[in-house]
């Protein structure tokens, strides 16, 4: 959190993203999110634009994407808004990178469920690749967070690369994922245990097991 | 009518009233930071929280909550005294102990309230957050490490400044407030978000390091800078007047000043005239008020005198002064220094009739050669507050940026003639339709065309609730103007009726924007504060006091009369207005009749008995006929907001502001 910061407003900055525009597609998507939105109520759609602006600029850059201040002040004037009211938006909520990214944007879930999983394994095999954070690695590849709980405690510890989560890590499949990625493959999403399909109990059932094949009321026994 | 019992009472609070405002009714002190009353509710400093039954068994914000029928509020409670308390702390854990370098210190509502309502120490030992400068322009100072997150100055500017600026970027322990990309606060009424901050974190650069709070003599004054008269508090250490801060008037300005009315100030010690003058062999050299006086008497004008008034006089001098002409035999008096001839045989055909506080219930309003912000920035407020209520606005004129929206419909004043269907359908079927003429569009027919479409769109009118409402304004630039008017500073054919009697001597009250090329052949007696235009083209400069070293009485651009103090003596030899026109009367040998201040103003008051009352002034409720037609394109008389009066061009603060924000040059920060 506290590295974040907004990229300098440069006049290179303003060189590589001045002329920034929606795609023909993404023009036609961004009308299409604002007209979800009541008359007089556009502004509301900022944020599926900014997302919408975030990946347009990372399927410029072959990244996750980021927000360069040019592409806010675009947003701003295509809602006709003040550009404040639009970086107040996307330096609140950390999904906006707002500023430059690395190819894959691991994110490591470090609270408490994962953490007495092994997300310390996890955090520490990130280190040895060079990921610092609120870094880009120097081969450009790796960006770096720890994060706070994204929701997977079922299958802990996890981490999320772009739009993927990866469960049930360890440092040796954490690595496997990572040179995968390296390489250009595509891991499968998800649980990394072979013995897992989804979050479903590992082994047999523990609890509940009275409910498995017949509704029983467990109450009586509190 | 809801009832509630605060802390036992019980009372009846009005629809719509918050807890708050019920404890407040019941004279119980709520403290306070994010809540103001004239921005929306956040409720995030959480620091009024008080204890509400019915409901959850814990504080609540009373800011933010409805008062409801048979709610038990209690004030003084344990859990409310230890709620403060908690609060207290949490606020001053990242707030620095920087109190004796602080310039809020003395006047800090953090200082104030942790004293009251806080534990006295804090259980914290961790690193306290700091937070890097911000940049808000020549005005704002920054420090916010102070921040406690109240968004006051957000809200400021999204509300009532209608220029969305400041913001609050990142969130949680990291949340800080900025201007976009730290570019400076740009509008008219920026610096009031120093009286908002309730901590250090704004406050006013030009004043940082100056002075603390209990030293300075305070006085009620009237601010000059513009015609809308507004009310100011002057604080003064010793004979320095070091900063102007607002007073709470509804009716004027609400709580709000201009930042040229604020910081021109500091003009009032720069290019002082402090010595009488006299031009000999063209060169203008100092010489003593006796020398001064006996070079007057020599001129001897008999009844070849005239006199205009400049836009800052208040009406004793302005008075004092046409007693003199007058005793000399001479009716030429004008205050119009621009040659503005428009007619003054009513006062309320060139008044601001809808008043400032009742233009904001109009529901369409014509606004025409008036470029709001600049003319009168708090009127602009007012024009805001009108629209979000679901006014309409036109305007004609060369476009400007308002903050209000608004539509724009031409820019020349035959469009005032030639109004579009849509705006006559909106004038006609409005319910207080109001027009606006800004000073561009009183010249050139546009007065008559202004009150054609008052009788037109029958501006004058009884609203359905039996008040009378009179929709026909003019808005003025000049402090004294409407007191000039009152006092009959206006002749027929304006300064040319002047021009054109050919004064043997040609008295100038603080006049700077008079073309003085046209007298080339009279006697120019200037009597004023500051060595600007006007004394440039003097043969006898006389210096006097500038509106912060006099009382007097002015009179808005609303026909408001309202009286102002002396904070200050003037600086060097210089003597108040009215003393140097009684001593030119012994010089010329006829007498004025009046000896002292109290006197003038008896004098002035029998001949004008509005200027006696405090408050709005009776011109009437009839509008004379208009007529004619009105063409030629309209120009705004000013050219740049900081540097209309002679103070604020003596002021280096208003050079910079008018540098920085209006001519966008670059100002190296100086090395500290």
């Amino acid at each position: 959190m506290a590295d974040r910061y907004i990229e300098p407003d440069t006049p290179e900055l303003r060189a590589r993203w001045g002329n920034f525009a929606w795609t023909a597609e993404n023009a036609e998507k961004a009308k299409e999110v604002v007209s979800r939105y009541p008359a007089g109520r556009q502004r509301s759609a900022v944020m599926p634009l900014l997302d919408l602006a975030q990946r347009q600029v990372g399927a410029e850059l072959n990244t996750q994407g980021w927000l360069p201040i040019p592409v806010m002040e675009y947003i701003a004037a295509y809602l006709d808004m003040p550009v404040i009211r639009v970086v107040e938006v996307a330096s609140f909520y950390t999904m906006y990178n707002i500023a430059p990214i690395g190819r894959f944007h691991v994110q490591v879930c470090g609270t408490t469920p994962c953490m007495l999983r092994g997300s310390d394994d996890l955090l520490e095999a990130c280190k040895s690749r060079g990921m610092k954070k609120g870094h880009i690695s120097e081969d450009g590849l790796w960006s770096f967070t720890e994060v706070e709980c994204m929701g997977n405690c079922a299958s802990a510890p996890m981490v999320q690369i772009n739009d993927d989560n990866y469960e049930d890590l360890t440092s040796d499949r954490l690595n496997a994922v990572l040179d995968a990625l390296a390489r250009g493959e595509t891991p499968k999403a998800g649980t990394q245990d072979p013995a897992r399909h989804t979050v479903e109990p590992v082994g047999e059932p523990t609890n509940l097991v009275a409910m498995m094949t017949e509704n029983h009321d467990y109450r009586s026994e509190w | 009518m809801p009832k509630v019992k605060v802390d036992g009472v019980e009372i009846d609070v009005p629809n719509g009233a918050t807890v708050l405002q019920a404890c407040e009714l019941a004279g119980k002190e709520i403290p306070r930071f994010c809540y103001h009353e004239r921005l929306s509710i956040a409720g995030n400093c959480r620091m009024c929280l008080v204890e509400v039954k019915p409901g959850p068994p814990k504080p609540q914000a009373s800011c933010a909550l409805p008062a409801a029928e048979g709610q038990e509020i209690r004030t003084d409670s344990e859990m409310v005294k230890k709620a403060r308390e908690g609060v207290m702390e949490f606020l001053l854990i990242n707030h620095p102990l920087d109190c004796p370098i602080c310039d809020q210190g003395g006047e800090c509502d953090l200082q104030d309230q942790s004293v009251a309502y806080g534990r006295g120490a804090s259980r914290y030992d961790e690193n306290k957050r700091a937070v890097t400068e911000k940049y808000m322009g020549p005005l704002i100072k920054t420090t916010m490490t102070r921040c406690i997150h109240c968004t006051r100055c957000v809200r400021f500017s999204e509300e009532i400044a209608g220029v969305d600026e400041i913001g609050a970027l990142y969130r949680g322990e990291n949340m800080q407030i900025t201007t976009y990309l730290e570019q400076a606060a740009k509008h008219e009424m920026s610096a009031n978000v120093i009286d908002l901050c309730p901590v250090g974190a704004l406050t006013s650069r030009p004043y940082a390091f100056e002075a603390r709070p209990w030293e300075l003599k305070k006085t009620l004054g009237i601010d000059v800078s513009d015609a809308t008269g507004a009310n100011i508090r002057i604080d003064a250490r010793g004979r320095e007047v070091l900063r102007v801060l607002p007073r709470n008037n509804d009716d004027v300005n609400e709580e709000w000043i201009s930042d040229k009315a604020r910081y021109m100030v500091d003009g009032l010690t720069k290019r002082r005239l402090d010595k009488p003058f006299l031009r000999r062999d063209g060169k203008l050299v100092a010489v003593s008020w006796n020398e001064a006086f006996a070079a007057i008497a020599t001129l001897n004008p008999g009844n070849s005198i005239a006199a205009v008034a400049g836009d800052m006089v208040d009406c004793e001098t302005m008075f004092a002064a046409k007693k003199l002409v007058g005793a000399l035999g001479s009716k030429l008096i004008e205050g119009r220094q621009t040659g503005m001839d428009y007619a003054t045989d009513s006062l309320a055909a060139v008044n601001f009739n809808t008043t400032l506080s009742g233009i904001e219930t109009a529901d369409v309003i014509l606004i025409a050669g008036s470029n709001v912000r600049w003319e009168a920035p708090l009127l602009n407020v007012r024009l805001r507050k009108a629209v979000k209520r679901g006014a309409k606005v036109f305007l004609v004129g060369p476009e400007w940026e308002t903050t209000f929206g608004g539509e724009f419909l031409g820019e020349d004043l035959s469009v005032l003639g030639n109004l579009p269907q849509n705006v006559t359908d909106a004038l006609s079927n409005a319910k207080r339709p109001a027009v606006i003429l800004g000073g561009a569009a009183l010249g050139r027919g546009g007065l008559e065309a202004g009150l054609a479409l008052a009788a037109q769109f029958n501006l004058l009118r009884d609203l359905e609730d039996g008040t009378q409402w009179n929709g026909f304004n003019v808005l003025h630039m000049a402090a004294a103007r409407m007191g000039g008017l009152m006092l009959g500073y206006a002749q027929k054919g304006g300064i040319a009726d002047l021009v054109a009697a050919k004064p043997k001597v040609l008295l100038a009250l603080g006049a700077d924007e008079v073309d003085f090329t046209q007298f080339a052949g009279s006697m120019i007696v200037y009597i004023g504060h500051h060595g600007d235009k006007g004394a440039h083209a003097a043969d006898v400069i006389l210096p006097a006091s500038a509106y912060t070293e006099k009382a007097g009485t002015y009179v808005n651009t609303e026909g408001r009369v309202q009286w102002a103090d002396k904070a200050v003596f003037a600086p060097g030899d210089a003597r108040e207005d009215w003393t140097i026109l009684r001593a030119l009367a012994d010089a010329f040998g006829v007498t004025v009749g009046f000896d002292s201040f109290d006197q003038l103003r008896d004098a002035m008051i029998v001949e004008v008995p509005a200027l006696g009352s405090e408050g709005l002034a009776d011109y009437g409720s009839v509008l004379p006929n208009g007529g004619g037609s009105a063409a030629g394109q309209i120009a705004y008389p000013i050219k740049d907001f900081y540097m209309t009066n002679p103070i604020a061009r003596a002021s280096a603060v208003m050079q910079r502001c008018s540098a920085e924000l209006l001519h966008g040059e670059e100002i190296a920060e100086a090395a500290e």
